[in-house]
């Protein structure tokens, strides 16, 4: 797979999933927080990456 | 004298359990009978260092000279006994031509720093505090 998104997703997926379970003790309360910091990581990734764009390598 | 034993049956307590916590991510946890958040250590942090390493990304070696090389050899290691699976299976060295080789490194870096995260987490449940 090199597919950059994708490994974005994968990364932020595993990141989000180990730290919802590390600050949060019930079900709901895990995936919500999980919910909120995998949307962070992507809205975070994908900013960045845009606001990376209008400068040379 | 039963107080003090109580203390060095407890300081042995966490400590086991921080070395099994490394050792096994998740199993400090499971130790501790958080049993959901054991399999969950147990099963998602060897599957992002196995991501990594399939991403060709590369376990560093311990140098002083380089000291961000060695801290990112610190951090791989915080996977755990899982780190030493890798080279047999010939895993490991760095593909660094692969278009994924900086993810791969990215994964294998953070696996090894969650699990010292989950360590810490270990640790608290283990003195009490959570």
């Amino acid at each position: 797979m090199t597919s950059h998104l994708l490994l974005m997703v994968l990364f932020a997926f595993f990141v989000s999933l180990v730290f919802a379970v590390l600050l949060a003790d019930e079900p709901a309360a895990q995936a919500r927080l999980g919910a909120k910091l995998f949307g962070g990581f992507l809205l975070g990734g994908l900013l960045l990456g845009w606001l990376m764009y209008p400068f040379p390598l | 004298m039963r107080e003090a034993a109580a203390a060095g049956d407890r300081s042995a307590s966490w400590l086991l359990t921080c070395l099994a916590a490394w050792a096994l991510p998740g199993a400090g946890h499971l130790m501790a009978r958080r049993w959901a958040k054991g399999v969950v250590f147990l099963v998602v942090l060897p599957a992002m260092f196995l991501t990594g390493l399939l991403l060709g990304g590369r376990l560093f070696p311990f140098t002083v000279a380089e000291p961000l090389v060695g801290l990112a050899a610190v951090a791989d290691l915080g996977i755990g006994l899982i780190y030493f699976l890798a080279g047999p299976f010939g895993l490991g060295s760095g593909r660094v031509v692969a278009v994924t080789y900086e993810y791969g490194n990215a994964f294998l870096i953070v696996a090894g720093l969650l699990n010292a995260l989950v360590v810490l987490d270990a640790y608290d449940i283990a003195v009490g505090r959570k």
